[in-house]
């Protein structure tokens, strides 16, 4: 069963469509990418699935159920987890404390039981720091814990998005351009670490630029062009394709470069 | 147990001072609530005298004992925060600070015009049933449970919600929902405040809940901090205890919160005294 | 009878107009919600009662003159306040915050110095006659406001339509960092802006000040809820929108005080504004941006 679906899936804004009536089928496990041209609606698309923009037409299904116009807190509960561009901490809290407001949707001790400190606040609250630090160990932050989450560098504070992302064992994690200000060895390093998060079960569907990090991590890829995907496949099948070559290079040089192809 | 007549002596010549650092304290404690999630309200002058005037009104009119009194004075100011608060919640945070704004100046000119209210001369005779223990026994008691709240998985998501609404939103916290709570909460104390102050002081005057009052709250919860709730209530104090000095000068009062509210915002966001509180309880 | 309560309701109206579209404005450009305004109002007032008292000038330049110095105290208060915090991500709620301290401590300085009496501008700057119109009686003063409203609004849209500042002020409110990089001056039209506000505050100061022939320094003060009702009614930076919404509510106002009372004309114009928050908090127009970011 496809855990992620999207059919017709469209966003429009005054004077231009960004998301294009977008299919998409994911299914579950796996790691899968949406790759495209700058403006290509990769980050809307994003949008619209976690839930932070709503879409003008079309349905998205997440196992199962409709998300569509669902806010972006239900759907969080419902198991999807997600990262920012341009990463979004709680620069004030510490490290340890931003991993744990991940875990908010597992939280749901009532009041009374928080003021008075119930067993059943108690064991919950305890149940989730363990869960939380399990999250920094994997993404190996531990020794950071206690520390002003602002005082991490750039590729810890995307580690740190990360954990914050995965603690609740979400069934979908969205990516969104994780490699982007990372240079060549944090790089390999976070595809690493895609690797082991997906080996957990967790369903990744990443947005990048970045197609070294892209090719070697994805089983499944799509491509976006003026909001309309363009392509679906393996990173393999991708290269070739020539609506995908045309897409990024520009339809001259595309042309070229097939002239050139068919003449060897 | 008898206390020494010295301190017999203070606390009576200070009554009023007394008095008003606890009922201080609990409208900092209001402003705090909605300021730790993120939203500006100036209602809580204006759900204070919601409070003292309800409460006024079910003393002396329905005679009832003020243990039913006193919770029930919260409700009038809490159906006044739903009432704002509900169709706020959906807008911009601005909406709801303007139309805080000017509820308690338009609730003003009802209590100067509806003979209930007793106009311009307001409502005396109150009997005075609120005692000092009584006062501070709610504020030290909401002073902890706000504290103890803030180490919880709530504290984490308020915090969140202030910093980044959006990314909160990502995590699954119902970010309307705890606004929508922290400003009932806030109606609740505010309310509390005025019941205990219109059955401390006998009197109640219409003029008490406007916009000067609102401003004053604010700077309480500006001046001390809101990294914790202890940080307000310091704030509040600091102020109470400041004009003493220049109790003749009512301008100067006014113009010194003020200042201090423009040099807070633009210098000094956190307040005195508004240290980060750990967030949480494992 | 019912007549010319309308007519009273729409020359009050105008002048709520008047003092909403600098409001207004600051929002829809600056994004600002701008405490500070009803003191330029006072201001404005104050200026224009020291030019015909203390410099013997005539209405007709008094006005212009208070109007203008009510806007250059408007750039400076303004930069002094606003300017540290348009980068912050709370700007919009701290701007709220500290215009309101700062609002306080210029009534309580104006107040100090100026003592709190009401004042009144000289008797025989204006007729007290009226005219009558098809059996309305409309008094000069009446008239010189909405003559005065008329041109200034003329002149704010002709503005804002028809020259470049205009241009480099709308592109400013639709996209601030995009209009920086085209090459508009940020601070020169924020300063610009400012100044509209400001001096659309004092000219309805003036107004206001000579309709009501009662200058106080907290009179800006008792505009400002008036103000919030017509700026959400109209919209939060519409300007027709402000334009209509402050005619309706002066109608309302009078025909409330006329018909039930008039000590609930406050009572009334904020039900209007919370019945707007539940139904079309996006304003008459509905262009207003209202959602949460």
């Amino acid at each position: 069963m496809s855990l992620l679906t999207t059919r017709g899936l469209t966003r429009r804004y005054a004077g231009l469509i960004a998301v294009d009536h977008v299919d998409l089928d994911i299914p579950e496990g796996g790691i899968h990418a949406v790759i495209g041209p700058n403006g290509a609606g990769k980050t809307t698309l994003f949008n619209l699935i976690s839930g932070l923009v709503m879409p003008s037409e079309g349905s998205i299904t997440f196992a199962g159920t409709d998300v569509s116009t669902l806010p972006s807190f239900r759907r969080a509960s419902l198991g999807m987890a997600r990262t920012f561009q341009n990463i979004r901490i709680f620069g004030a809290m510490t490290v340890l404390e931003n991993v744990l407001t991940g875990m908010h949707p597992a939280l749901h001790a009532g009041l009374a039981s928080v003021i008075f400190r119930l067993p059943s606040f108690r064991i919950e609250e305890r149940q989730a720091v363990a869960r939380a630090r399990a999250a920094l160990d994997l993404v190996g932050l531990t020794s950071r814990a206690g520390e002003p989450a602002s005082a991490l560098a750039y590729g810890d504070q995307r580690r740190l998005e990360i954990a914050r992302a995965i603690g609740p064992q979400p069934r979908l994690l969205l990516l969104d351009e994780p490699a982007a200000g990372m240079n060549p060895a944090e790089t390999i390093a976070l595809a690493d670490l895609v690797r082991t998060i997906a080996k957990t079960g967790v369903t990744v569907i990443l947005v990048e630029h970045d197609m070294g990090f892209v090719m070697g991590l994805s089983d499944s890829v799509a491509v976006l062009n003026f909001g309309r995907r363009i392509f679906t496949g393996t990173p393999a099948a991708v290269r070739s394709d020539p609506a995908v070559v045309e897409a990024y290079l520009g339809a001259r040089l595309a042309a070229k470069l097939k002239a050139q192809h068919d003449a060897q | 147990m008898t206390i020494p007549d010295w301190l017999d002596d203070f606390l009576w010549t200070y009554q009023n001072l007394i008095h008003d650092l606890g009922i201080n304290g609990l409208l900092a404690l209001a402003m705090y609530v909605v300021l730790a999630v993120g939203q500006l309200s100036l209602g809580q002058a204006a759900f204070m005298g919601l409070g003292a005037y309800s409460s006024a009104l079910l003393t002396l009119k329905l005679k009832l004992p003020f243990l039913i009194v006193l919770p029930a004075s919260c409700v009038v100011p809490i159906l006044f925060a739903l009432a704002i608060g509900v169709p706020t919640l959906r807008l911009s945070g601005v909406y709801l600070a303007i139309a805080t704004i000017g509820l308690g100046e338009v609730l003003r000119a009802v209590y100067i015009n509806v003979d209930l209210f007793g106009g311009a001369l307001g409502i005396n005779g109150i009997p005075e049933s609120a005692e000092t223990w009584m006062i501070f026994g709610l504020l030290a008691a909401a002073t902890v449970a706000l504290w103890l709240v803030g180490r919880s998985y709530i504290g984490r998501a308020m915090e969140a919600m202030r910093e980044d609404a959006t990314a909160a939103a990502a995590m699954g916290v119902n970010v309307a929902r705890y606004q929508l709570a922290a400003l009932v909460t806030s109606a609740m104390l505010a309310g509390l405040a005025g019941a205990l102050s219109a059955h401390v002081s006998s009197f109640i005057g219409p003029n008490e809940y406007g916009f000067d009052r609102a401003v004053t709250i604010l700077s309480f919860a500006l001046l001390g901090g809101i990294g914790n709730p202890f940080a307000p209530v310091a704030g509040a104090w600091f102020l109470t205890l400041l004009p003493e000095a220049m109790r003749d000068l009512p301008e100067v009062r006014l113009a010194l919160n003020g200042i201090i509210i423009v040099l807070i915002v633009l210098f000094l966001p956190r307040g005195l005294l508004g240290w980060r509180m750990k967030r949480r309880a494992a | 009878m019912l007549a010319q309560q309308l007519a009273n309701g729409v020359l009050l109206g105008a002048t709520y107009a008047l003092f909403a579209l600098g409001f207004t404005l600051m929002f829809g450009v600056l994004r600002v919600i701008n405490l500070t305004y009803g003191f330029y109002f006072s201001a404005g007032a104050f200026l224009s009662l020291a030019l015909t008292k203390g410099l013997g000038l005539g209405i007709w330049t008094a006005l212009p003159i208070a109007a203008i110095g009510a806007g250059v105290i408007a750039v400076v208060i303004d930069f002094l306040l606003l300017t540290r915090l348009r980068r912050r991500p709370t700007a919009e709620l701290d701007s709220l915050m500290a215009t309101l301290g700062g609002v306080l401590a210029l009534y309580a300085v104006m107040t100090a110095w100026l003592g709190p009496d009401i004042r009144r501008l000289p008797p025989d700057l204006i007729s007290a006659d009226a005219i009558v119109i098809a059996g309305l009686r409309i008094t000069e003063a009446q008239l010189l406001i909405l003559g005065a409203t008329i041109v200034l609004v003329a002149a704010l849209l002709a503005l804002m339509r028809g020259t470049r500042l205009g241009l480099g002020i709308r592109a400013m409110a639709e996209k601030p960092d995009a209009a920086g990089l085209m090459g508009i001056n940020i601070a020169r039209t924020t300063a610009l802006v400012s100044f509209l506000s400001g001096t659309l505050a004092g000219a309805g100061g003036v107004l206001i000040g000579l309709n009501f022939n009662a200058i106080e320094p907290y009179m800006g003060e008792q505009m400002m809820l008036r103000g919030f009702v017509v700026i959400i009614v109209g919209g939060l930076g519409d300007i027709s929108g402000a334009l209509i919404a402050g005619v309706a509510l002066g109608i309302i106002e009078v025909l409330t005080a006329g018909y039930l009372s008039s000590g609930l004309k406050e009572a009334v114009a904020f039900s209007i504004l919370v019945i707007v928050l539940w139904t079309r908090p996006q304003g008459l127009f509905g262009r207003a941006v209202v959602r949460r970011a």
